[in-house]
Parts: C-alpha cells; structure tokens; sequence
C-alpha cells in the first residue's frame, strides 16, 4: 500500500487494513458474493450479494477505524449485526450447524488476505505480515460477533418454542353447555400459571362457561406457591363472573398441604374431575340420575 | 319510570330503567369525576325509583384500577342499603387477572359473564348472603 | 426493529383529565412494543395508580415513558416525579392496606406487583419519583420474517 498517502507512513496497521478495506471495497464485495456465505443467502441477485458484502466491508472498516479489531462488540459492528444475524439464520435453516456457519465465515479470509498481498509487493515482509496478521484479527472478531448473534437467536427462538409449548401443554374442554375444564400436568411455575390463568379465563368467555374446573391430577406437587396461583385464577374466574372449581387433590396432596398449612381460602375443591363435574351440574340445576331403579340415585 | 334516570350529559354516564332494574354501560375511559358522579347518581336513582337491582356492564372497559374497583365496591354497598342487589357484568380476562394481582378480589361484588346474566341473576329469588351485611329480603 | 416513534414521550399529571391521557399513551406504547393484552393491561393499570398518587398525594408532576431493550427484548420504563411532600416511610408505603388518600390502600404496592422492575426515591419535603420497567415477555409478532 504504498505510493498514496505520504504522510500515512506512521499509520498503524490497524489504519493501513482501513485504507486497504476501502480502497478494495468493491473487489473484496465481488469476491465474497461468491463464497457460499454470500451466495446461498443473498439468492435474489448477484447484485444483492455484492451489497451485502460491501456493507460487511463498510463495518469491518468503521472497526479498523475505531483501533477495536479485537473488540466484537465495537460499534461498527452494529450496522452489520442484523444482516449476520439473517445470514447466519439462513444457513441453519439450510441444515448447516453453528461449527460449518462458523467454517464459511472463516472462509471469508482468503480472498481479501490474497487481495491485500497483491497490493503490497511494495512493502516489507514485517509490514505485510503486520497487515496481514491485523486483517485475520478482524475477520476473527467478525465471526464471534456472527456467532454471538446466531446464539442470541438460537436462545430468542427457544423462548419462543418454550411459550407456545405451555400453550399447546394447557387444552380446554368443554364438558358440558357452561361448563370447562382445564386439565394440568406436570410442574406449575410462574409462567406456566399465568398461561393456565389467561387460557381458563379467555375460555370462560368464548364458550360462555358459568363453570371452570382446574383438575390438578396431574400435578406432582403443590407447594405454597402453586396454592397461590389456584388461588388467584380462581378470584379472576369470579371476577367475570364465573365460578372456578379445583378437582383432582389427590390424598397425598391433601395431606401436604394440611402439614404445610396451605390454606385455599374460599378456594371450592372436589376429589375428582367427576365429583366437580357433579357440583357444576347440580349447581346448573341440571341433575343427572341413574336409570336403574336400584342405582345410587341423585347427587 | 325511567324519566329523568338518564341524562346524558358531558362526563355523564347515562342509567337506564329496565324494569326493576338500572343499567349501567360503562365505556372507555372514565374521568375520577365522572366516576364519582355516576356513584351519587345511582344512588338518588335507586332511592328514587325504588328498584331492586343494578347491573352495571364493564364490558367496554378496558382497565379497572384500585380508584374504580372501590367506586363499583362503593356502589354495591350503598345499593345494598337501599335494598338493590349489585351486579358487575363483563369484566374482561385482562382486567380480572391485573385486579387480582393488584390485589384487589372485591370480595363483597356480584358479578356476572354478561347482562344477560346478571338479569337473571337478579330475577333469581333472593339466596341470603353467606357472610353478613345487606338487607336482602324483599319488601 | 422497532422504531420508538410513539413511545417516548413526557405527559404532566395535574388533573384528572390527564389521568386519562397517562393511560391511553401506555397502552399504545405497550401495543407498539409488542406487549400482550394482558401485560399491557397490567402497565397501564400501574401507570394510572402511579399517576394518581402523583397528582393526589404530590400534588401533581409529570411522567416520563422511554423505550428500553435489553438482550433482544423490548421495554417500557415509566417515570413519575412529583415535587410535593415525600414518602415518610417508604416499607410501609409499600405493604398493601396502608394509604393516606382515601384508596383502597393498594396504590404503591399493589402496582409493584404488576410490573417487572420497580424503584422510588422519596425525600421527605422535596419529592418522590417512581420508576417502573415492564417487558413485553411474548417476542414481537414476526414470525416467519426471518
């Protein structure tokens, strides 16, 4: 890199690998739109890919500029995160895994190393591997920030999957014109509880349900905590008008939560689905008897 | 007998004669002021008219805070003075769930899924209330 | 990506009428930043008890709303500042049951509940500034626009 700039002799590596970014800007862009990276995502046009590519230059330079090589999280960076973040995305989905993603990128060093010994045939072997040396460093720094993004994503569609999980885990039956039930397996936290709370009380509303029955079978344990969520769907479930009904205390239950002193308040529990389903109907004045003339009779 | 219940004016929420019963629409957001005054409206309209239920509809309303919670609780008592039965009908899932975790279960409220039914609520005979206070019984 | 156009903004709270705006721009900033119904409608219940104490017991003020993000999330953070005559005792302020205004008792502790984060500063004589943080916990509707 030397006839321009006479003064810029004391520049600093960093500033010499700005200089080269800019001054390649368009060849390094070329070259790249061919690599896999660029290729593959930016399918539209080739052109696409070419601008792609001069905006990942674009940041590399601001960082060089700034004297961060090192730092994934210099500002530079910034501009470009959202692409790689697309970028990345797009390979995984294509089935690559982080490691290949992360191989592709590496990939990226090659063409714009070979570029920059091409124009430096003037300068001197410790300069060239100075250069060289802080352009690998970059492009390192490059891939961590890619990575960093792509993990971010990764953990952005797990929360994503986890939520529609709890709302997949949480079905609604109805059980009678007036009547659902939401049955709960498995542990209940907070998040869930709120899930469970929001899916009973939008199903009181679409089926017009006087009656809700919570039926914990399902639910391993019932701590304070958990007592405190049936408590507080069931002051909800009254506030609109409904009446919530807490089925399925198992006796291993009951006796914990006498020992823990748990105390459901004005909380209506029943043993089984079937002895709340029973309250609800008699409650609805709609009274289910046996056909046999022997048979238990009325509830 | 609904002549003069409702006056719909600025900041006004108008009652409605049905009856033996008042209904109320609220809708939107309400001033304090207007709260208020809805609150000492009801209260010369029941005496007035004699009826012996209110239903009111929040249906429409999109937030219930600790200021409008203990109007509707303040309604509900002084009807229940005047020997009226107060329903709250329609409050929404979202409401319920924020009025809960501020804490606020109004314990001593009627509530209904809709005015549909509330009225029958209200046409219900009267069950003697489970914890004191009230004066149900009829004339 | 967001843009906070329509969610930054300060509103002064001096009467009852913008009690009224207090909520309604919450609950559009809320709705903008991706908040579900239910969390939006738990922010603009706080809002209007934070907004109320403001003007009854601080004898009116001003709320701040910024639009914060922190790790992918979106956020609102809501600041009420007034310059009356403070907090005495800021714990018992904050159990339920205790009020000076004639509530119901569940103004400063009952909207800790409903948001994420939650902060007063209070001087006796010269003010009280409350500030709260709620996220939108559903990630912004964008499925599929990878």
């Amino acid at each position: 890199m030397p006839e321009h700039e006479a003064g810029g002799s004391l520049a600093t590596p960093a500033h010499e690998v700005r200089d080269f970014l800019r001054r390649r800007r368009e060849q390094i862009a070329q070259r790249w739109a061919d690599e896999p990276l660029f290729r593959t995502v930016f399918t539209a046009s080739r052109d696409e890919a070419v601008e792609a590519g001069k905006a990942v230059v674009d940041a590399l330079a601001r960082v060089a500029d700034a004297q961060q090589v090192e730092d994934p999280d210099a500002a530079g960076f910034s501009a470009v995160r959202e692409q790689l973040a697309r970028m990345g995305a797009a390979r995984s989905r294509a089935g690559l895994s982080n490691t290949q993603v992360s191989s592709e990128l590496a990939a990226l060093w090659p063409p714009a190393e070979n570029l920059l010994v091409a124009e430096s045939d003037q300068a001197s072997p410790e300069e060239l591997r100075a250069w060289s040396t802080t352009l690998s460093v970059l492009l390192g720094t490059l891939r961590l920030v890619a990575m960093q993004t792509a993990l971010s994503e990764t953990q952005s569609l797990i929360d994503r999957q986890r939520l529609q999980l709890l709302e997949v885990a949480t079905p609604v039956i109805k059980l009678w014109d007036g009547i659902v039930a939401v049955p709960l397996i498995g542990t209940l936290d907070s998040a869930r509880s709120q899930v469970v709370m929001e899916t009973l009380l939008n199903a009181v509303v679409d089926q017009h349900a006087r009656f809700a029955i919570l039926d914990i079978t399902g639910v391993p344990t019932v701590d304070s905590l958990v007592a405190q969520h049936l408590m507080k769907t069931v002051a909800a479930a009254r506030l609109m008008g409904a009446e919530c009904v807490v089925s399925g205390i198992r006796p291993a239950i009951a006796q914990t939560m006498v020992h823990l002193g748990l105390d459901l308040g004005t909380v209506k529990t029943r043993a089984s689905l079937a002895d709340a389903l029973g309250h609800c109907l008699h409650e609805l004045g709609t009274n289910i008897v046996n056909a046999a003339p022997d048979g238990a009779g009325r509830r | 007998m609904s002549e003069g219940l409702s006056r719909p004016a600025a900041g006004h929420v108008p009652v409605l004669g049905l009856g033996d019963v008042l209904l109320v629409t609220l809708q939107g957001d309400l001033y304090d002021s207007t709260a208020h005054r809805l609150q000492q409206d009801l209260a010369e309209a029941i005496a007035r008219s004699r009826v012996t239920g209110v239903v009111i509809d929040i249906s429409g309303v999109e937030i219930v805070d600790s200021f409008l919670g203990r109007v509707l609780a303040e309604i509900a008592a002084q009807a229940e003075l005047l020997a009226a039965r107060t329903v709250v009908a329609g409050m929404r899932p979202a409401v319920a769930v924020t009025l809960v975790e501020l804490g606020l279960t109004l314990p001593g409220l009627r509530t209904a899924l809709t005015t549909e039914a509330a009225m029958e609520l209200l046409a219900r005979p009267v069950v003697p209330p489970r914890s004191g206070g009230g004066r149900e019984g009829g004339p | 990506m967001h843009t906070a156009a329509g969610v930054e903004a300060r509103l002064p709270i001096r009467s009852d009428m913008d009690l009224v705006w207090v909520r309604q721009h919450v609950r559009q900033a809320a709705a903008q930043l991706g908040f579900g119904l239910v969390d939006q409608t738990k922010l603009v219940t706080a809002a209007s008890e934070l907004a109320r104490n403001t003007l009854v017991h601080g004898g009116g003020g001003l709320m701040e709303a910024t639009h914060v993000r922190a790790g992918g999330a979106e956020g609102l953070r809501l600041s009420f500042s007034d310059s009356g005559p403070g907090i005495p005792d800021l714990e018992r302020a904050l159990s339920d049951g205790y009020t000076s205004g004639g509530g119901l008792g569940m103004g400063l502790g009952g909207s800790r509940r409903l948001v994420h984060d939650f902060e007063v500063e209070s001087t006796p004589g010269s003010g009280t500034t409350v500030r709260v943080t709620s996220w939108a916990t559903r990630p912004p509707r964008q499925r599929g626009a990878v």
